[in-house]
């Protein structure tokens, strides 16, 4: 792939790509909006005049070169227009997560300085108002749906389509200055600010400049060959890196359209009727699609449940092979093409994957049975890997080489490193400029050379040059005989399985891995039902024989699939046992976004813990437990521990061996 | 009381506007055989404002509802409309005179969609004929399109975009609730009667709804007379509020006025009959 050092004459702002594509796709749709169950379209010209109408009302409101603009609302073309209205200013636009708190909200607004804010509707106009209280420099609010606004004070406070009425009255003022602006606005200028989540501490504001923004558009796009007639769902939040780069810096170079649904109730229907060509979801929204045609076919009648399972199976034998362009057998071949009739193209349909020519996913390991289900149907599911640092794109799949558990090869441009202690830098052109006022954060971020640490730890797999990513740098460790010991590589792969819902796995330091499983009561609790199984508590049902059955298969499988790699194949869990109570974040052993807090897990459970390592088949405990309303009480439980088989490392043809069997040896 | 008594009209306390007399009560007695479910009542609703209607059960709401309706037609008295004494009314004559109205137990039609229902409430300004309407040719075609699109401002204005296309059977009670609501203002009333618009609902849905009644008064400029239980609901939404008990009249004003009137406060609380 050729890319170029140079970006093409010109081109070197969002308003620049704008006008190009004004010129050269005017009559095509730029943008559509769902409303009052229509899809509303607006073409690249008219677009481009919106835009301008707006950014002429923010010079007549007295917007300033370098100012912020804080825009924080649901996907829609008017808050796409006035993040690029407020480029055209040249002023700095800054998209809020729409569910932030006023708190959070109040945070960010006082850290950019944002005097202007583009908000969605009165909830949103509420939240600044309220934010303000905490000395906050904001001196107009702008919001886009003007219900129940009537009777808000409305001195510093306009309806969007005012802003741009007095634009166009007051073109023929501004007309110049608005065209000066634009003029002045190149590579370097920032072409917005993003603020990350953050787990720990404050959000950071990440800059970024148009040649971070541009040049990875067009860098992405070129791999993935997007066209101008690709339809996108923008419905991630507008605040999210990515949904920036999709909706804003590749839909601008290319010249696709950004479909906005009605509202984010309505988003599956309206994906329905879109039928994306290009497609980003995380992997709950697989997920969650899956397990709704999952129920949906167990209350199917018996014959299209029969053809349905026929044809799946077949798809999950060759489908992805298809897709890949590897060799299939014509009967084969003949035999998928039925399946398409009556399985896969009706199935599509429903889900709104007709037309996908490249889907995404990324944020977090997507199970390999729920990847494989789109990609045999013929979806070009693939996985990427980035961050907000990197304006996304550090690697993608290329299409015919995707796997579940790798995040493809390095996105051109990008040059990624693997440092001793196995984490994952990387230096772009996409790299960001700095955290907004936080040089400190910065130098420790990104070297004087450019490349940035990610926290995260991964390798290229030999075999195929791709990168995967196994787990946050801070909880990679060492096994006592030296090997790489990467819990959170190993707990997803269970996690993966129903049954399970969450796992701890501990080796740091220890001669063998060892794990704590915590049952998913709703998926446990459903086959205890249909099997005839009565249990009284959470406590009884995690001990019984035929769940650890059940979790041991679960264990073992998930053995060999990490004993498949060789530089991890020493986290194999050798002992499990399931955990007489929930974890939860009542109890301190979770954050309340679920993540599990190793220490205090380590801390608390410290006498199951050394169980798992001092051969005893169970163990009588005692742990604390907070109930809801904050009573603290004890839970007494006997805990048993099994063994699980472990098995040699790839490339050895030996048997597997039972870990009891090679002990009593 | 002196806003009353401005035949003008007043202003409230948020600064909203309210006009003249929409609908004038004067002596309304109605009986059902025997029982007197409503005795010499008389009171106005004003144009623009929320109007509650409060009491004890049986304390003749709903019949006063239905009074203003023109569903029942009281035996003395008389009810006066944007100017106009009232006789007996067919309900499609109401429904010309821009009265529309929910019902405590929902009546809405289970089999078809939420948009088909909220359509229905459109029905009595269709003008094209069954022939025209069975083609859909023209004049019917236009027709349609134009209701559709004032029924899609409603969908989108109470938020139910994403059940447009399901059938009223299936959704739970507080959207059926809301449903009802936008049948009632698809027929675009001057007054919207609403017969205890949050019974049943839990805290979230009574929130919801009430801001809906708000939106709807403050952006359609709606009058709505409304029958409910729910006091804190009551004293919120109202401009001004009639309390009934036994069929009579035993107070009548702003919330505050009526919280403090004693016999309201002897009809909620109980007294000792001596």
């Amino acid at each position: 792939m050729q890319i170029n050092a140079q970006p093409e004459a010109g081109l070197r702002s969002i308003p620049a790509l704008i006008a190009r594509n004004a010129a050269t796709y005017a009559g095509r749709p730029a943008y559509r909006e769902k409303e009052f169950g229509i899809w509303q379209s607006w073409t690249w010209a008219e677009a481009q005049r919106e835009i301008r109408d707006l950014a002429l009302g923010f010079l007549a409101l007295g917007l300033k070169r370098g100012d912020h603009v804080a825009v924080v609302g649901r996907n829609r073309p008017a808050h796409y227009w006035s993040i690029i209205a407020a480029q055209m200013c040249g002023a700095i636009p800054v998209p809020l997560y729409q569910d932030a708190v006023a708190v959070e909200m109040a945070y960010v607004l006082g850290h950019s300085g944002a005097r202007f804010v583009v908000c969605g509707d009165q909830e949103q106009v509420d939240k600044i108002i309220e934010a303000e209280e905490a000395d906050t420099s904001v001196e107009q609010i702008i919001y886009t749906d003007r219900r129940g606004m009537r009777k808000y004070d409305h001195t510093r406070m306009n309806w969007l389509s005012d802003v741009q009425a007095e634009g166009r009255a007051a073109h023929q003022r501004l007309d110049a200055e608005l065209d000066a602006r634009i003029a002045e606005l190149d590579y370097d200028s920032t072409c917005v600010m993003l603020y990350t989540s953050g787990t720990t501490g404050k959000p950071k504001g990440v800059v970024l400049s148009n040649r971070n923004i541009i040049e990875t558009a067009r860098n992405s796009s070129a791999f993935d060959g997007l066209k101008p007639n690709e339809d996108v769902l923008a419905y991630l939040p507008m605040a999210w890196v990515g949904d920036f780069i999709f909706s804003i810096g590749q839909a601008c170079w290319t010249g696709f359209c950004v479909n906005c649904p009605e509202s984010p109730d309505t988003m599956m229907t309206d994906l329905r009727e879109i039928g994306p060509t290009y497609f980003f979801a995380p992997p709950r929204v697989f997920e969650g699609q899956l397990t709704s045609v999952m129920i949906r076919m167990e209350d199917a009648g018996r014959f299209k449940k029969w053809l349905f399972d026929h044809y799946m199976a077949l798809a999950r034998r060759i489908g992805p092979a298809l897709l890949d362009g590897q060799p299939v057998g014509a009967l084969d071949r003949l035999r998928y093409k039925l399946g398409k009739l009556f399985v896969y193209g009706p199935l599509k349909n429903t889900l709104g994957f007709s037309r996908i020519r490249v889907g995404y996913t990324a944020g977090e390991a997507i199970g390999p049975e729920i990847f494989d289900f789109y990609r045999s149907l013929g979806i070009n599911l693939k996985q990427l890997y980035g961050q907000t640092e990197a304006s996304v794109f550090i690697t993608q799949q290329p299409d015919g080489q995707v796997q579940s558990d790798t995040v493809g090869v390095p996105t051109p441009g990008v040059e990624v490193r693997i440092a001793d202690n196995g984490e994952v830098f990387y230096r772009s052109p996409g790299t960001f400029v700095e955290y907004y006022k936080n040089a400190e954060s910065t130098a420790s971020t990104k070297d004087p050379q450019g490349w940035v640490a990610t926290g995260d730890a991964g390798f290229f797999e030999e075999s195929t040059g791709h990168l995967r990513i196994i787990d946050r740098v801070k909880d990679v460790g060492r096994m006592a005989d030296g090997t790489m010991f990467a819990p959170k590589y190993v707990e997803n792969k269970l996690k993966f399985y129903p049954n399970i819902l969450e796992a701890v796995v501990i080796g740091n330091d220890r001669d063998y891995c060892t794990a704590l499983i915590n049952i998913d009561l709703t998926a446990v609790g459903n086959w205890a039902e249909r099997n005839n199984i009565a249990y009284a508590s959470y406590q009884e049902l995690a001990g019984h024989p035929q769940v650890y059955e059940t979790i041991r298969a679960h264990v073992e499988e998930v053995n060999a699939s990490v004993a498949r790699d060789p530089l991890l194949s020493g986290c194999q869990v050798r002992r499990f046992l399931v955990l007489h109570k929930e974890l939860d974040a009542d109890d301190g052993e979770m954050t309340r976004t679920r993540k599990i807090k190793r220490g205090v897990i380590g801390e608390k459970y410290a006498d199951l813990i050394a169980a798992l390592y001092d051969g005893k088949d169970s163990i009588y405990t005692e742990t604390e437990v907070t109930y809801e309303d904050g009573r603290k009480g004890r839970l007494k439980a006997t805990v048993r521990i099994e063994d699980a088989r472990v098995f040699t490392p790839a490339g050895s043809a030996k048997d597997p061996t039972p870990l009891h069997k090679v002990a009593a040896e | 009381m002196t806003i009353m008594e401005n035949p003008a009209g007043y202003i409230t306390a948020d600064g909203r506007k309210i006009g003249g007399t929409l609908m004038d009560l004067r002596n309304i007695t109605l009986r059902f055989g025997g029982v007197t479910a409503i005795k010499d009542i008389s009171f106005d609703i004003r144009e623009g404002e929320i109007r509650a209607i409060i009491g004890p059960n049986g304390a003749g709401k709903s019949s006063m509802l239905n009074v203003i309706s023109g569903f029942y037609v009281p035996q003395e008295g008389e009810v006066w409309f944007r100017g106009q004494r009232r006789g007996q009314m067919r309900p499609y004559q109401v429904a010309r005179l821009g009265i529309a109205r929910t019902f405590q137990n929902i009546a809405l039609f289970d089999g078809m969609s939420v948009l088909d229902n909220i359509m229905t409430g459109r029905l009595t300004m269709m003008k094209s004929n069954l022939l025209q309407q069975a083609v859909w040719r023209g004049a019917a075609e236009r027709e349609e399109t134009a209701h559709r699109e004032k029924v899609e401002k409603i969908i989108d204005f109470l938020e139910i975009q994403n059940i447009r296309k399901t059938p009223v059977g299936r959704l739970p009670y507080g959207l059926k609730k809301r449903v009802e609501l936008a049948r009632a203002l698809a027929a675009e009333p001057n007054l919207l009667l609403l017969d205890e618009p949050m019974a049943g609902m839990n805290v979230e849905e009574k929130e919801d709804m009430s801001r809906f009644i708000l939106d709807v008064n403050d952006e359609f400029g709606t009058t709505i007379a409304l029958i409910e239980h729910d006091m804190g609901v009551v004293m919120d939404l109202s401009d001004r509020v009639v309390v009934m008990d036994y069929g009579r009249k035993i107070g009548d004003g702003t919330p505050d006025e009526v919280r403090n009137n004693q016999a309201v406060i002897d009809a909620y609380l109980g007294v000792a009959h001596d």
